[in-house]
């Protein structure tokens, strides 16, 4: 896990992103980076489950870091290779203890909760960390599935 | 009249029940202007609360969670609530979350008034 997740800090990002940690902005940093996993190769039902994930993590960030402050910053780089998709998201905010970051039982029907469980589910490797200074670390793989790594290998080819 | 950035809800009343219509992306910007619509609705103490999500093209868990709390107050209430409509993507994460079996969901408004979930 630490090898992956050393190597993929290692590459130049495709794109950073700055955006603030203000709700209305969800929308339109959702469909960049949507637009962006297609680019890359991934299917359409893979582009949906990513964006919600990404989503779910910048959520916790405004909700549970910034404690819903509008002005915080949060740094999203989008990286790639042949096999996988790889999403570091970093803030500068409350950083949360670890041991607080996880999912909870399904079995239990009531509003909330659901953000991890959903971002453990969509991806691969989800990690999150302490950044040395200050805020959270988060770092996301999807691997490509069959379909989209033709995709992608096709794209490389022209 | 909707304020700017707000969600668009229609909110209509039908036999034994009141439909709740919203009109785009259900996230942390706008899953608070679906809650205060379905307690209104709710408050309307029908018996049927009918969410109709075939204009709702993104809902993350906030947009779920609003719902599961609208689920439990039309319980209270002796009513039920039911959704209708959802698209692939909206469906998808109920499925993610595994609460497609806590839902009464139906295909199409049509049915969901019919009782067809």
């Amino acid at each position: 896990m630490m090898a992956m997740m050393k190597t993929a800090m290692d590459q130049p990002a495709d794109i950073r992103i700055q955006v603030l940690s203000c709700p209305s902005l969800l929308a339109p940093v959702r469909q960049a980076i949507e637009a962006w996993c297609t680019l890359a190769g991934a299917i359409d039902a893979e582009r949906g489950r990513i964006g919600l994930a990404i989503d779910e993590a910048l959520t916790n960030i405004i909700r549970h870091g910034y404690d819903h402050r509008p002005d915080g910053k949060i740094y999203i780089d989008l990286r790639r290779d042949s096999t996988s998709l790889q999403f570091i998201i970093e803030d500068e905010a409350r950083q949360v203890p670890l041991s607080e970051i996880r999912s909870r039982d399904l079995d239990e029907i009531r509003p909330g909760g659901l953000g991890v469980h959903l971002i453990r589910e969509v991806m691969d490797e989800a990690v999150w960390s302490h950044r040395p200074q200050q805020g959270m670390r988060l770092m996301l793989r999807k691997n490509l599935v069959e379909t989209s790594k033709t995709v992608l290998e096709s794209q490389h080819d022209t | 009249m909707t304020p700017e950035g707000a969600l668009p809800i229609d909110v209509e009343p039908a036999a034994e029940a009141v439909i709740v219509r919203p009109h785009g992306n259900v996230d942390l910007s706008t899953s608070p202007d679906l809650r205060a619509a379905l307690q209104e609705a709710v408050a309307r103490k029908q018996p049927h609360t009918i969410v109709d999500l075939s204009q709702v093209g993104y809902m993350d868990s906030s947009g779920v969670a609003t719902l599961v709390e609208a689920l439990q107050l039309a319980r209270r209430s002796n009513g039920d609530l039911i959704l209708c409509g959802l698209t692939d993507r909206v469906q998808s994460i109920f499925q993610i979350a595994r609460l497609d079996a806590i839902f009464q969901i139906a295909q199409t408004l049509e049915d969901a008034m019919g009782g067809d979930t």
